[in-house]
Formats: structure tokens, sequence, C-alpha cells
């Protein structure tokens, strides 16, 4: 009985991972199809053709390197933002923390069309002309929540015993942030910098309503899905999808090995 | 890392350092700049968009004149597409659920040392473009795709039914587009669970199903509260996967403030459209608090 409800959860778990992924199997195939027509809905026939040449179709190009980047300058900008809004809330008690912490919240809780619209007035109000900068704007304003949290969730198992040894030992306050807890907070804000970058390149929503006539890659296929989808959308599509995963995962298994190393020693 | 415990002098000294770290100004001026970004392009565009919803005119010149009829307006206008937002955003929100929380669980109890890795492959399929990824559903559910192909076949569907363009397609592509918002919050409320008290309700001859219904379930609220929150919300003010996967019958209020913003360019409509949106998002999670309840939360994780 217990091996039967043993093997039921993992067949279930196989299943509910099958489900997650048939959509991507979907997108990575059809990177490899021949369409006939403008549309890329049915399979035609394989070819390399979309991966050796994937930025064949006009705009593709240009509406990605503007995509790249804005998702590496906000993830820069909100890293760094995130970075310090969360050793002040781990490493401080101070009148205004319940405040910041909730200044922090909303935004995650806040549904886009609200952000995005509520940016368009503002730059109207303003009279700033939308574009790249606003984009860049918009894009480290929503990615700083997820910075502090997600540096904030390293620092609070952050063992403070390991900063007073430097301390003891002679090093200033400055020596010990550096060579002490920069590095052991490092891949927290290795997370927080990829999960900017995914959120950046990935936004639709409020770039849509902030973007004057810039194009990013997700306006580009937003537009292309009314007229056409060429195939070279799935391959740069699938093409972000490796990058990400793969930063991800070249993080976790880094963050074993140091771990382990540091069981170790 | 198992390192010596801290001798009383330590702590002393510790207490002293920390004592001296909380005086003076060095939290704020690590939150200001970051504070200020959040103040300036969160919280000024909110009091904006509040203004605007008081306005009246016609673009590209608008007043402002207190008026309110602008949220009667546009509640009584686009009623249906509000209800229909939180319809499906519920529905969206209550699969994603049920498809989470085993998962969540299966995670957290059997992942051993590979949880990580789990957890990466659940997120990695977000990593795909939302946009390519509610195109790919789109060739999932096509007329002549593999779905609808096997529910003609056990004649789920009559031989001129279609997924694509109706309400199902649309709460599917929403349960589907916000599901990691679901599993995340679930596992990392399963995670905490300590084992010890699982082990203690089966000493005491509680059955798997009693002591999971007893213990695990009541101990992972906070993660089931997270994880509604977090999908309902999106949910109710997405617009592409009505756009993309439906017809402009199953459109939802996200659609409506969309196009009164960026077609019709009326801003003063589009902005109360937003703020009723959000009120009754408030409203909503308030009432799911209360019907949750936060004492049943604590009384849970004492037993």
């Amino acid at each position: 009985m217990r091996f039967v409800r043993r093997n039921l959860l993992n067949a279930y778990a196989v299943l509910a991972l099958a489900y997650l992924f048939l959509p991507i199997a979907i997108v990575v195939a059809f990177s490899f199809n021949n369409p006939r027509g403008r549309f890329n809905y049915t399979w035609e026939g394989f070819t390399f053709k979309n991966w050796t040449h994937p930025l064949d179709y006009p705009g593709l190009g240009s509406a990605l390197a503007v995509s790249i980047e804005i998702a590496v300058l906000s993830a820069i900008v909100a890293t760094a933002l995130g970075t310090l809004i969360a050793l002040a809330l781990v490493r401080y008690r101070f009148r205004g923390s319940a405040t910041t912490n909730l200044l922090i919240f909303i935004p995650m809780t806040t549904p886009e069309i609200v952000m995005g619209a509520s940016l368009l007035t503002l730059f109207l109000n303003w009279k700033i002309p939308q574009g790249f900068g606003t984009i860049l704007i918009a894009h480290i304003m929503f990615n700083i929540s997820y910075v502090v949290v997600t540096v904030r969730a390293r620092l609070v198992g952050f063992d403070r015993h390991l900063e007073e040894a430097a301390m003891d030992l002679g090093a200033n306050e400055v020596v010990t942030f550096v060579r002490v807890t920069l590095p052991l907070i490092a891949p927290g804000i290795l997370a927080a910098a990829l999960l900017s970058f995914a959120l950046s390149i990935d936004d639709f929503v409020i770039t849509y309503f902030n973007a004057g006539t810039v194009t990013t890659f997700p306006l580009f296929v937003w537009g292309a899905a009314r007229v056409s989808i060429p195939p070279q959308i799935n391959v740069i599509g699938t093409a972000i999808f490796v990058v990400a995963v793969g930063g991800m995962l070249a993080n976790v298994l880094w963050q074993n090995r140091r771990a382990r190393r540091l069981l170790a020693a | 890392m198992a390192l010596p415990q801290a001798t009383p002098t330590q702590h002393l000294r510790e207490r002293r350092r920390l004592v001296g770290l909380r005086r003076g100004a060095a939290p704020y001026a690590l939150l200001t700049p970051g504070t200020a970004w959040l103040v300036v392009f969160f919280v000024v565009p909110m009091y904006y968009l509040a203004k605007m919803s008081l306005e009246q005119g016609i673009f590209p010149i608008f007043s402002f004149s207190w008026e309110w009829s602008n949220f009667s307006d546009a509640v009584s206008a686009y009623q249906t597409q509000f209800v229909r937002s939180f319809e499906y955003a519920g529905i969206a929100t209550l699969i994603a659920l049920a498809i989470s929380y085993p998962l969540a669980y299966w995670i957290a109890f059997r992942g051993g040392r590979w949880k990580n890795l789990f957890l990466l492959l659940v997120i990695a399929p977000f990593f795909v473009t939302y946009l390519i990824r509610t195109l790919a559903w789109e060739t999932i559910l096509s007329d002549n795709g593999i779905v609808v192909t096997v529910l003609k076949d056990v004649h789920v569907l009559g031989s001129g039914g279609r997924l694509l363009a109706t309400s199902a397609a649309v709460i599917a592509g929403i349960t589907y587009n916000f599901l990691p918002f679901m599993v995340l919050p679930l596992y990392v409320s399963l995670e905490q669970v300590d084992g010890r008290l699982i082990e203690a309700a089966e000493d005491l001859y509680a059955s798997r199903v009693r002591s999971f219904l007893r213990v695990t379930l009541p101990l992972s609220l906070p993660g089931v509260f997270a994880g509604v929150l977090l999908t309902f919300i999106p949910a109710a003010g997405d617009f592409i996967n009505a756009q993309l996967l439906g017809t402009p019958r199953q459109y939802m209020i996200g659609n409506v403030i969309q196009s009164q913003f960026l077609s019709l360019r009326n801003y003063p409509t589009a902005a109360a459209l937003s703020f009723v949106l959000m009120g009754a998002i408030l409203v909503l999670v308030l009432i799911f608090a209360r019907a949750l309840g936060t004492d049943r939360l604590t009384a849970g994780a004492a037993a």
C-alpha cells in the first residue's frame, strides 16, 4: 500500500512536470519548423534554417537588442538598489522599516496593468517622452522588490560570527564587507540579478504602456502575432530560455559546491 | 557549518556592536536610493492615476473636476468584464492550487538533495517569454491540435466543438501562466513543516490521511494563502490570455483598460477602471483572509 502511495505521488510529479514542459516542447520543436505560410502553427517539415538565420526577419534583431540592453541595465541598477535595501532591512532596526517593507511588498501584489497605466499617466503629466528611458525606469522599478526579497532570504541565514571573526582579526568594516560579507551573499545577489534579467526580458504589459515607438522583443512578438509568426520567434524564445535556465542552474550548482567545500573545511 | 556556540562575553560584545550599528544614519543611507525610486515611480504614479480618474475631457485635453461619475459609469458599462475577470481568475486559481499542492508536497518531502533542481525544473518553463508560451498554448488547443482530437475521440467535444476562442481556453492559459506563483509559496511553507510533528501524529495512531489533514495541511495554510494571492491578483488583471486564446466574448477587464488607455485614449475612464480593479481585489483579499482565518492559522501552527 505504501509502495503504491509513494509511486502514485511520483507518477503525479512526472505528469505535472510533463504538463509544465509541454508548451516549451512545442516552442522548441516549432523553432525547427519550415512553415509555408506566415503562421507557424502546423508542422510542415524539419529545417535548421531558422537557427542559422535567427534574426532574418525585419525588426527582430533591433527589438532583441533593445530587450537585452534594457534587461542588462535594469538588472544592474535594480540589483544594486535592492541589495542596499535588503542590507538595511536585515542589519538594522530603524524607524520606518515597516513602511519600507510595505513599499517593497505592494508592487509585487499590484496588477501589472495598473502599474503600467499609472506610470503612463506620470510620464504624460511630466511630459516625459516615452521610449528607451521610460522602459528602463519601469523595469528597474518592478525589479527592485524581487531583488530585495531574493537577497534578504540569503542574508537572513547569514552567520554574523564570520564578520565578527574578521573584525577581531583587525579588518575594518569596509574590508570585512568586501572580503567576508560580499562573497557570502554573492550567490543571492547573482540570483537576484538573473531573476531581474529574466523578468525584464519577459515583460510585456508594463512595457506596452510605456514604450512609445520603441519595440522590445515581447512587443515585437505581440505585433507579429496579428500578422504573421515567423519561426525565428521560437528560436529567440528558446535561446532566452536556455541562457536564463543555464544561468540559474550554474548558480545552483555553484552554491551546492561551495556548501560542500565549506562543510568539508 | 557547525560553528562553536558563542561564549557569554562574545554575546556581550556582539550586543554592544549591534547597538552601535543600530544607531545613526547608516540604514537610511542604504535605503534612500532604492526607496526613492519606488516612491517616484510607483507611489507618485498612483497619485496621478487617482487624479486622472477624476478628470473629464477628451484626448488630449483633460481637466480635474472631481468627476466621480467616471467610476459609476465605468462600473455599469463594464460590469460583465469585471465579473468575468474575477470568475476566470478565481477558477484558474483553484485549478492552479489543485495542480500545485501535490507537486510542491512532492518536492518538499520527496525531493531530498535534488530539491533545488526540481524547483528549478518547475520554474524553468516560465523563462520562455510569456507571449510565446501563450502562443504555444494556441497551437496545443488549436482545432487540429492533439487536445481537441482526443477530446473529440472520447466524445467530450462534439464533432464541431473547439477549445480555442472559449472560456475554457482562456482559463487554461491563465492557470498555466501563473503556476510558479502558486508552487513557490506552497513549497516554502511545506518545506518548513517539521517532520517530527508528522511522526508524532503517526506515533499517536493518526492515519496518514488524518495526520496530513490535521498536521501538514494546517501548517501549510500560510503558503496556500500567499499562493492564492500571488496567482489571483495578476490573473484578475491579465489581458493577454483573453486576447490570444479567446475572442471579445471572453475579454476581461484588463482588455478594457488596455484599449481604453492605448486605443481610445479615454484616460479618465481607464484610470477609474484601474482603481475599481485594485479596490475589488483588495476587498476580495480581505474577505479571503478572514475566511481562512488568522486565528485558525496560529491554532494550526500550535496544534
